[in-house]
């Protein structure tokens, strides 16, 4: 009896090490790739990735600064793998983030005066519903009448990026030349994580680098333990039989895609909130977009987001100190990234190089 | 002795907990028919899936002609002269018989396909081994016989000279499996060779030259099939009696539990379906709906179940209107489904087999509390159902796409039966189960019955209808023609109205009503 349990308990690390191994050595591949092309192009791999490692881990503000960038990465990563787990490709977190960052930016003044954690609380919750809401018309849409949510998301990305353009050039700007809202009062901001803890003293890591990782885990807990989770699930995976089994396949859509919106929101409130303290134009450097690289790294387990999303954190923030000890320019590192998502996207190509040829699970009838 | 064909030698395949196959070895002469025949689980469909070069055996040999060959793909097996007729078909829908056939290695001349070359081709072979069809018909609009027929061209178009059928007549009726018995007669008298995997034993005698049984992953027995009978073969496959027939007392019937009046429905063509259909079922009732399929069976039940809008008409379950109530409500009133194909409806293959076992429960207590799963709860129902239903699995963890199809069909049905119901609808119940679990399950269904609950069965099994029913409704395009009381009717008499014969025309001669049946 010992003997098959532990079998058991064999043949799901196997399985365990499938999911985990494959984006391991897409990433490890990656590098080498990497390498080979820093070494053409006449610099020295081995003192560039040291010197990404150094600038990512080197110390704890560098330790930080990768938490920081990290951040937003979960959320919207996240968004995207929460969509995926019903079935949706939620190609529009980017402007979910925006909308997210404008309540966020919004609220924080008008709530100016109340006590900070009432405060953080109100503004991460409308952050969030207000991403739900961005997220919503498309899901209502697809849902009656099967527009494709990667058009509308993607369309709701652009009005709500314009949108906060004029605003912050408009009716938001607050005093000055720059184009940007006004800057939030101490207690509409997320505190440093070495103001709560004792750790990384100059870092900027804030506290939603927390909040993403409790996130995470909910997520992870919603979609294995709640009908909420379930019924996403099996609308991704069999949208006739979730019908049959009473599951509304409109309801369960709008809903997950929902969720999907106000975890995108959250990335731009916790922006707002956490790094910059107002809102500008370019406050998102595309971490919509990456979150899809995020999730598909992690095979849409919440769990394995926490991790994606630390490593192009880390590929972030490291790679200044590698344009500025290995004359690498920094821009190499979108290669990396684009090798990371190209072989775990292309999995069997993973699977092959390193000998593990498998044939495709049949269909036994 | 003849050459043989094909011969496997001490196969072995290992999926994570379970030996699908243990040493197997099968020999295939030219111009036999082997029938392969084991309890669901056994390992038969892993063993021709390693034949085909779908699966990779983890020791053991394959000759082909007498030289080993090493078939790691599809390709390489049919290139070998080996082809495969899965019981799931694998035809593109929209396109037409020809291009279903000719795909992949269609006649062409600068990457443009040379349509007359290939419709020669589809002719030629059709004809040669009679297996006519249109070539021109689009698949979707074939009945599930002719599809199959594709299938089975498909792979004589590839070359193929070892044909696989895995449960070729499952979904088949009657007289579409003795159109394909005499099919597969005339390929074998080309000198092809057939292996042939079903459940059923008398068409395991009545079609195989030889039968290799398998029990446990290992063949266990090997007879001509001139040398047993089905008791025999029954014995050999589950190691004990099997009671072909169920004793069932004498109908009771109590209230009106369904009712369905005047129902029209239409199909996803619009085109009428169900066609002004009334019937009752009471408490203890197993009324039986007999019909060759695509007469608007599937459209009656998804309507009943709320899964389809009706045109007009009602359906009333204990008096109360669910004409046009959603499944979760018919569900919640206590209407139980088994839809008649499991990979649809009736299960989530990704699903592991705990949450295949709540699916439509999932909402209620006590397997859930405010949105929250009762993990506990669950594993122990998921648990005492495999048991139950004797669910041939290594864990209730696995996911249900690894189960044999046999026990994906008791997943369905342990689910269903489970939910303690006011009214089954059972479509296909039995589909790919071994004779053990269909005497099984229609002892469960008998059960149901005995404690007073309403069963509406939906099968193209005569044997099934006419042992288990008290009333058989005999449905032709759309409409019920035709109402038998139990043992009133021979299979034939009720093979008769499904083929679109009626009271007025109580005369035609079978040759004309065998016509209808192609026509749909
Ligand atoms: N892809 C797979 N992954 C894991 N286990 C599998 C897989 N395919 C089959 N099995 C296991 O191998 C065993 C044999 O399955 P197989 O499909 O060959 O049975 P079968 O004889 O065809 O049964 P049935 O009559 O029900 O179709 C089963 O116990 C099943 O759980
Ligand atoms: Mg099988």
């Amino acid at each position: 009896m010992a003997g098959k349990e532990a079998k058991r308990m064999g043949d799901r690390l196997a399985v365990a090490a499938e999911n985990v191994g494959i984006p391991f050595i897409s990433v490890l591949i990656a590098i080498a790739i990497a390498s080979v092309i820093i070494w053409i192009a006449g610099f020295d791999p081995v003192a560039a990735f040291s010197a990404l490692w150094k600038g990512a881990f080197g110390s704890g503000r560098q330790i930080g600064e990768t938490m920081l960038r990290a951040t937003p990465l979960m959320f919207t990563g996240l968004a995207v793998a929460y969509g995926f787990r019903a079935g949706l490709f939620n190609i529009g977190a980017e402007g979910q983030l925006f909308m997210g960052g404008l309540a966020a930016a919004y609220l924080g003044i008008v709530l100016a005066g109340l006590p900070a954690p009432l405060n953080i609380a109100i503004m991460l919750v409308a952050g969030a519903a207000v991403g739900a809401a961005w997220a919503f018309i498309p899901a209502l849409l697809k849902a009656k009448v099967g527009a494709h949510e990667v058009i509308t998301t993607m369309m709701f990305t652009y009005i709500g990026r314009y949108l906060v353009s004029w605003l912050v050039t408009g009716p938001l700007k607050a005093e000055g030349q720059i184009p940007q809202t006004e800057k939030l009062p101490l207690e509409s901001t997320l505190p440093r994580l070495h103001e709560v803890f004792a750790f990384f003293p100059d870092s900027r890591a804030h506290m939603g680098f927390i909040i993403a990782i409790v996130l995470a885990v909910v997520v992870w807990w919603i979609l294995k333990y709640t009908t909420l989770g379930f019924e996403a699930r099996a609308v991704g995976f069999n949208p006739w039989a979730s019908e049959n089994s009473g599951i509304s396949v409109s309801a369960t859509t709008v809903k997950a895609l929902c969720i999907s919106g106000a975890l995108a929101g959250l990335a731009g409130v916790t922006e707002v909130m956490g790094v910059h303290g107002r809102l500008f134009d370019q406050f998102s450097s595309g971490f919509g977009f990456t979150g899809i690289a995020v999730a598909l790294l992690a095979k849409n387990n919440p769990i394995g987001v926490i991790f994606a999303a630390i490593l192009f954190g880390a590929l972030s923030s490291g790679s200044g100190t590698m344009q500025l000890e290995a004359d690498v320019p920094s821009k190499l590192i979108f290669i990396i990234q684009a090798l990371i998502i190209f072989l775990v996207a292309a999995e069997q190509l993973a699977k092959w190089i390193v000998g593990r040829t498998r044939k495709g699970v049949t269909e036994s009838a | 002795m003849q050459q043989s064909l094909v011969e496997l030698r001490e196969i072995t395949k290992v999926f994570p907990g379970v030996l699908a196959n243990d040493r197997v070895s099968l020999t295939l002469g030219a111009g036999e028919i082997v029938a392969l025949l084991g309890e669901n689980g056994a390992g038969k469909t892993t063993l021709m899936n390693v034949l085909y070069g779908l699966l990779s055996a983890e020791s053991g040999e394959i000759l082909v002609d007498g030289e080993h060959v090493d078939i790691k793909s599809p390709q390489q097996a049919i290139d070998l002269g080996i082809g495969m007729v899965h019981q799931h078909f694998m035809l593109v829908e929209p396109l037409t018989v020809m291009e279903n056939i000719v795909m992949g290695i269609e006649p062409s001349k600068f990457g443009v396909i040379n349509y007359p070359a290939a419709r020669r081709a589809v002719l030629e072979i059709s004809q040669k081994y009679g297996l006519e069809v249109d070539p021109d018909a689009k698949i979707h609009d074939l009945p599930v016989g002719l599809q199959q027929r594709v299938e089975i061209l498909k792979a004589l178009y590839r070359g193929a000279r070892t044909l696989i059928l895995d449960e070729p007549t499952a979904v088949l009726t009657p007289q579409e499996v003795r159109e394909l018995f005499a099919v597969v007669r005339s390929l074998v008298n080309e000198g092809l060779s057939v292996v042939f995997i079903t459940h059923k034993l008398d068409e395991v005698l009545s079609i195989a030259d030889r039968v290799v049984v398998m029990r446990d992953g290992a063949v266990v027995g090997e007879t001509r099939s001139a040398d047993t009978d089905t008791a025999g073969l029954a014995r050999m496959m589950v190691g004990r009696d099997v009671v072909f027939r169920v004793e069932k007392d004498p109908v009771s019937c109590g209230d009106t539990v369904l009712e369905v009046d005047e129902l029209r429905v239409r199909d996803e063509r619009k085109l009428t379906a169900v066609d002004g259909v009334s019937f009752t079922v009471c408490e203890g009732e197993v009324v039986a709906i007999a019909g060759v399929s695509g007469n608007g069976q599937t459209e009656l039940v998804e309507s009943i179940m709320g899964l389809r809008r009706p045109e007009s008409g009602h359906v009333r379950l204990r008096g109360k209107d669910i004409t046009h109530a959603r499944a979760r409500q018919t569900i919640a009133a206590g209407v139980s489904h088994v839809p008649e194909d499991r990979h649809r409806r009736g299960m989530v293959l990704e699903f592991d087999l705990t949450e295949n076992m709540i699916l439509g429960d999932h909402r209620r207590r006590p397997f859930a509390k405010w949105g929250v799963f009762d993990q506990k709860v669950i594993n122990e129902t998921t648990a005492k159902r495999i048991e139950d239903y004797d669910v041939r699995t290594p864990s209730a963890r696995v996911l249900g796409s690894t189960l044999s199809g046999g026990n994906q069909q008791k997943v369905v049905l342990a689910r269903e039966l489970g939910r303690d119901p006011e009214l089954l609808i059972a479509a296909q119940p039995t589909r790919g189960l071994d004779v053990g679990a269909i005497e099984f399950v229609h002892s469960r269904i008998l059960d149901e019955r005995r404690e007073g609950k309403g069963i509406l069965l939906v099968s193209l099994e005569l044997e099934e209808v006419q042992s288990l029913a008290d009333r058989i409704l005999v449905m032709y395009k759309g409409r019920i023609v035709k109402e038998f009381a139990a043992g009133e009717a021979s299979d034939e008499d009720i093979g008769f109205y499904m083929t679109g014969g009626s009271d007025s025309s109580a005369t035609v001669d079978e040759t004309e009503s065998k016509g209808v049946t192609r026509g749909r």
